[in-house]
């Protein structure tokens, strides 16, 4: 296999017919070299943009720079003003109920889904690929649509409800207050996520052996017996990676907020990212918003750890020893 | 709805069972996740006094179809510069990605170091990484460099989460591919950038359309990055710029933010629907890995 590395001059030895290689080419054939080029860019740009961005972070939140200005070091200030202020305070509230109601809502819903598509139905191709749609247009794009949904008197979901199906005589006033305007946030997060939970739920039923029900069917399992004792063990492994990744992407969510309610009315929905974009970008005061986004951290990590020990667990107690 | 009729499904054929239990439901779903991209659409068709007398006009239909809001949009604003810009940062971040990717994945995969594994595993942790933690000192970094107000940040600057999504998938396919076949090229004398782009890129074109279009939609519909870096009107992305330069004072543009969002949606709707099992692969093979 390495022939043509190392002994390139004893290859030529024994057949001269063929052409000596370059210094070039040898140095293109030598493993270490090419390894290291090959990874040069892909690592060489996440460092730049990514690693030291984070690093950077860190030392502007302790600093009291603003854009286009080195700013002092100021030690721990802008942490302890920003763990005192009553905003940031709402805001990790705001933040976790956000995550918490929209991750349950999200998959209940999205796994309910992927169970009715599993089914033998017409057109499941065309219907698999047009639910997928609310999760690849533009997420700022559908926050839109949902804002004009949401208005206070043209809302189509108020018409729906009062002079289509009768169920109330007000329109809602949907942004206007703190508790709707956060579950309105939730239901526009729910929808633009349950068809990512679905595909992935979708793929992992797939993967379950037909065979495991039949065993079950004559065993005597209920449906609901099959779902949790054979379903959700096996499909676990996959759906809580997608736990994972949907709780921190919702976590840090930034657009759908920005796009619909702003933070707004008075901060009752400003999420952790919202409020760092806030007091950062058209605040200008990047060292505490920096302390804001960099807040999100120890959640982000709980979220990851929580969830890949209770998978690590999980695949403990089914023994699959690698993978 | 299903739970209220549970007790007597029992005894329901199940034909009638079925549609309860399935059809309805499914029906809801689809009608739900579709709802907004429907309102979106006939709104965008609507004349203003269609737009908010729903006691003359039923909402959910269009009576008289206008093209205004779409003539005020593509002619009284710079939305057709921000679709150019949109188009040049997204196929420029996902050349360069995938230029990247194809290259780790390559080695971390194929060319099989001591320590590959890690790699491959501190760039998927970037993955991890939410651009709402970064944007903050990467928009210092971006003033710092002068690169405010350019394309050229978002370009530079979206491969930080495009990078480790594609390499992963992309080591997901380079897997699938036979070693005995690099075993032949190589006792025939290839180097391994031939082998690479001769065998592997060949074997491999699905994940690469997969990451392509992938990367593709993603730098699209990006925003927080686009938001922080870019202030000048003739620069915006169209994600952002539909949101802060047509909602301008109190009265909201209905009509042409629609209109805005329907034709912003119109590229990456139209590479899905050529693409949609890649998309789906991609979706999957991603999480799967």
């Amino acid at each position: 296999m390495d022939v043509s590395v190392g002994e390139a001059s004893a290859v030529a030895a024994w057949r001269p017919a063929r052409r000596r290689e370059s210094w070039v080419e040898r140095l293109f054939n030598y493993k270490p070299f090419l390894i290291c080029l090959c990874l040069l860019p892909a690592i060489g740009l996440l460092v730049v943009f990514l690693t030291y961005p984070l690093g950077l972070g860190f030392w502007l939140a302790l600093t009291n720079s603003t854009i286009g200005q080195r700013g002092h070091f100021v030690g721990l200030a802008n942490f302890i003003s920003v763990l005192e202020d009553p905003v940031f305070q709402l805001a990790v509230f705001n933040t976790i109920f956000y995550t918490a109601a929209a991750t349950v809502g999200k998959f209940a819903l999205g796994v309910w889904l992927a169970l009715l598509l599993n089914n033998h139905l017409p057109f499941k191709a065309f219907l698999r690929a047009v639910i997928l749609l609310p999760w690849i247009v533009p997420t700022v794009l559908a926050a839109i649509v949902w804002w004009w949904m949401y208005s206070p008197q043209f809302s189509i979901i108020s018409y729906f409800l009062v002079n289509v199906l009768h169920v109330r005589s007000t329109y809602i006033n949907f942004l206007g207050s703190a508790w709707p305007a956060r579950w309105s946030l939730v239901v526009a997060n729910v929808w633009r996520g349950i068809p990512f939970v679905a595909i992935i739920m979708l793929a992992g039923l797939q993967t379950v052996s037909p065979s495991l029900y039949e065993a079950a069917v004559l065993d005597g399992a209920s449906r609901w017996q099959q779902f949790r004792h054979i379903t959700i063990p096996m499909v676990l492994p996959i759906l809580s990676i997608a736990l994972t990744l949907s709780m921190l992407f919702t976590f840090s969510d930034f657009q759908l907020v920005y796009a619909i309610t702003d933070g707004g009315p008075f901060n009752t929905t400003q999420i952790m990212a919202t409020l760092a974009y806030q007091v950062a970008i058209p605040g200008s005061e990047l060292g505490q918003g920096a302390a804001i986004s960099l807040a999100m951290i120890p959640f982000l990590v709980a979220i990851t750890a929580a969830n890949y020990f209770g998978l690590a667990r999980r695949k403990w107690q089914q023994g699959a020893a690698d993978d | 709805m299903t739970d209220a009729a549970a007790p007597e499904l029992l005894s329901w054929d199940s034909r009638t069972r079925r549609v309860v239990t399935i059809y309805i439901p499914l029906a809801i779903f689809v009608i739900v996740l579709l709802f907004p991209f429907y309102w979106m659409t006939i709104t965008a068709f609507k004349p203003d006094s269609e737009m908010e007398n729903y006691k003359q006009f039923s909402p959910f239909w269009v009576h008289s179809p206008t093209l205004r809001n779409f003539d005020l949009l593509l002619f009284h604003t710079r939305f057709p510069r921000w679709m150019m810009i949109t188009m040049i940062v997204a196929v420029g971040a996902t050349i360069l990605s995938i230029f990247c990717s194809v290259l780790a994945a390559y080695a971390i995969e194929r060319l099989r170091f001591r320590h590959s594994t890690k790699v491959a595993l501190a760039i998927y942790l970037a993955y991890l990484v939410p651009p709402t933690i970064l944007f903050i000192p990467l928009a210092y970094m971006v003033v710092s460099f002068g690169l405010y107000n350019s394309p050229l940040s978002l370009i530079l600057t979206y491969p930080t989460f495009l990078i480790p999504f594609c390499t992963w998938l992309l080591i997901g396919y380079f897997k699938s591919i036979p070693y005995e076949l690099e075993e032949c090229a190589l006792v025939d004398g290839a180097s391994r950038l031939q082998i690479l782009r001769r065998i592997i890129l060949p074997l491999a074109t699905p994940g690469l359309i997969s990451a392509g279009i992938f990367a593709f939609t993603l730098s699209w519909n990006e925003f927080i990055y686009a938001l922080a870096f870019i202030q000048s009107t003739a620069n915006k992305t169209v994600p952002v710029a539909v949101l802060t330069e047509l909602v301008t004072g109190d009265v909201y543009q209905w009509g042409a933010l629609m209109a805005g969002a329907l034709l912003g949606s119109i590229p990456v709707a139209l590479l899905y629907s050529l693409f949609v099992e890649y998309y789906v692969s991609s979706l999957t093979g991603a999480v799967k890995e």
